[in-house]
């Protein structure tokens, strides 16, 4: 029941006046961003599960399928229709493009997850000990995120995947985490710093109740839609992050992600040779999650900030 | 530097070393950490391109040799730093008699100007449309068309590069599709180069505008709608001052601070992105150098690029929360 107490906490957290009686309708998790966002990433891990249920995944690896063949209805530059075996057309090494969607989505957002994850407990953890704690603590902790946030991650990620060379995907998404605690990290400080002033939390604190509990019991719930929202911008990051890495030729090349599939057909020069199933498929499937999860971010933006509520 | 206490001044100034302080670092540790000797692995690459490396062995002794990989650690890692501090990044193992440094002043320019112009465009693009969203004079049909073209604001520009370059490029013909000027030009101050440096320059810029200026947006309609509420405004409205005097001097001239904090956290972000947009497009610039050393497996020269560019970033970074005081008096009194 963590949305009701997100609704009757909210007003004392926004500092507004009126905690009246909120109607059914009024749930702030009921915005069409959120619900519009998160329906599109429902909707495509349907698909998906629809097409692990329903097509052979096996074509995604190579020589399993004709080379270079148009989705159906199109035509290539050797004459050749699409046909129904591969709907969505081929590559340049015989894999089917249905079948590496299939496989290759799941395994993209798959490595936005764990990094994200890491990430985020990192930056929790950082975040509430910087905020809450003060002082050397503090300062060493914000010194570290300035740093932290000022190098590009990506330059970084290329040195040591230069040394690596292919890695897979678990390792790559745990290479990614080593740079995504930063943001949110100074993201919750900013937060902690400003609820230990509010209120209830002096009230909590004056009448003796532990800084464990402060942290966990007072401040996390109402840090919830706060939290929710860094963790799907990390998301973000961790998936642009990954991709960029494949894309430069450092994924798993036997089974591509996304990622990998666009760099094997800028290897091949897709772009010069107009097949572009091959690298728009990956392309706009990619650009769809980013759309959802910015969609689901501005929506939980909307939940944490009820100005943003009204000015709509 | 009238605004700046000496105590802000001193703490950003100890960020930017040991920023390039942590980049060197780790540049020079991470190939240490690596299972393997580096070196080894290179020759073998080339023994795997090649079929067959004569006198291995000499190679990688004599290299280690070179690059006095037999010295105690601490001993190289002085050597590599004082090499830093005098601008040595050592030779590009590629392309043997240049320098890397040489390589990078050739292509650092066009990755400043590419990140510049693209970052003025959005800032203010940005931040203008985030205004006038929020404005409760703005016409209606603005109000619509403004989130309209946001469509693809979060997605990477790498993914817009490369949506552009087919669509504007491959299919209308409208823009070349690589590199930074036309063939056959030699750079210089005429008229030709120039146009063509910016026909070249339009589609990588408008990738990374396009994703980027939204978030500017969103930001700015946030603050604005945050300063609506302020008592100010009231007292500006009630003293009859001109609605766009309002806008400008008492709402953007206010939310714009928070802004340039923003624009320089994300700095490296917006690096991440224009090394990709440069991938795809062709562009001479340090992306595109970074990867054509990765295919040559050039890794001195990985690492200089690597570290001119994170130092390009904590640069820009520096500079841009040192001009704070300048859009925002009221930044001394607070003292941060």
């Amino acid at each position: 029941m963590a949305e009701d107490k997100m609704v009757q906490d909210a007003p004392v957290a926004g500092g507004t006046k009126k905690a009246g009686v909120l109607n059914r309708f009024d749930n702030p998790w009921l915005n069409w961003k959120f619900l519009g966002g998160a329906g599109i990433l429902g909707l495509l891990f349907f698909i998906i599960f629809l097409g692990y249920q329903f097509w052979d995944t096996d074509l995604a690896l190579s020589a399993r399928a004709p080379l270079n063949l148009p989705p159906i209805g199109f035509e290539n530059w050797r004459g050749q229709t699409g046909v129904p075996e591969h709907p969505l057309g081929t590559e340049n090494s015989g894999r089917d493009m249905l079948a590496l969607w299939i496989v290759g989505t799941p395994r993209t957002v798959f490595v936005g997850v764990i990094a994200a994850t890491v990430g985020m407990l990192a930056g929790i953890v950082l975040g509430f000990m910087a905020g809450f704690l003060g002082g050397l603590f503090d300062d060493v902790i914000r010194l570290a995120v300035d740093i932290a946030i000022t190098i590009p991650s990506l330059l970084v990620l290329i040195v040591i995947q230069a040394v690596l060379g292919r890695v897979d995907l678990l390792t790559m998404a745990l290479l990614i985490s080593l740079f995504s605690w930063a943001t949110p990290t100074r993201y919750i400080r900013a937060q902690v710093l400003s609820m230990r002033e509010s209120g209830y939390v002096q009230m909590a604190r004056l009448s003796g109740v532990p800084v464990r509990d402060i942290m966990f019991k007072e401040i996390m719930p109402n840090l919830l839609p706060y939290l929710s929202a860094s963790y799907i911008g990390n998301m973000q990051g961790a998936i642009i992050s990954a991709v960029g890495l494949e894309v430069l030729g450092f994924g798993p090349q036997r089974i591509p992600s996304l990622g990998v599939a666009i760099f094997f057909s800028i290897e091949a020069g897709a772009l010069f040779r107009n097949m572009w199933w091959w690298w728009g498929i990956p392309t706009v499937t990619l650009s769809v999650v980013f759309i959802a999860l910015l969609l689901i971010n501005l929506g939980l933006d909307e939940i944490a900030n009820p100005r943003l509520r009204k000015a709509n | 530097m009238g605004g700046i206490s000496l105590n802000y001044l001193l703490r950003r100034l100890l960020v930017f070393f040991l920023t390039l302080w942590v980049a060197a670092t780790l540049i020079f540790i991470i190939p240490r950490l690596a299972p393997g000797d580096p070196i080894a692995a290179m020759v073998a690459r080339l023994s795997y391109q090649a079929g067959f490396v004569e006198n291995a062995d000499l190679i990688i002794e004599g290299w280690k040799e070179r690059f006095g990989l037999n010295d105690p650690v601490y001993v190289q890692y002085l050597r590599f730093m004082t090499g830093l501090l005098g601008g040595d990044l050592g030779y590009s193992m590629a392309r043997f008699p240049s320098t890397v440094t040489e390589l990078v002043g050739r292509a650092l320019p066009w990755t400043i100007g590419l990140v510049g112009i693209s970052t003025f465009i959005f800032f203010v693009v940005g931040n203008l449309c985030g205004a006038l969203l929020a404005w409760a004079r703005t016409p209606r049909l603005v109000k619509v068309l403004i989130p309209m073209s946001m469509i693809f604001t979060s997605i990477p520009p790498l993914l817009a590069g490369l949506l552009l370059s087919y669509t504007f490029a491959f299919l209308l013909g409208w823009f070349p599709q690589t590199y930074s000027y036309g063939f056959g030009l030699t750079p210089g101050l005429t008229l030709e180069f120039i146009a063509s440096v910016i026909h070249h320059g339009i589609l990588p810029a408008m990738a990374i505008v396009i994703v980027t200026f939204g978030y500017w947006a969103l930001g700015m309609r946030g603050m604005m709608v945050t300063i609506e509420g302020e008592d100010y405004m009231i007292l500006a409205q009630a003293k009859g001052l001109k609605p766009f005097y309002v806008l400008y001097r008492y709402m953007i001239r206010n939310a714009i601070l928070p802004q340039m904090t923003a624009l320089a956290v994300s700095i490296g972000t917006l690096v991440n992105g224009v090394v990709l947009v440069e991938v795809i497009f062709n562009y001479n610039g340090m992306g595109t150098l970074i990867v054509t050393a990765l295919r040559e497996q050039d890794f001195g020269l990985i690492q200089g690029t690597s570290f001119i560019l994170i130092v390009t970033s904590a640069l820009a970074v520096l500079i841009i929360d040192l001009s704070y005081p300048l859009i925002d008096p009221r930044i001394s009194l607070e003292g941060r």
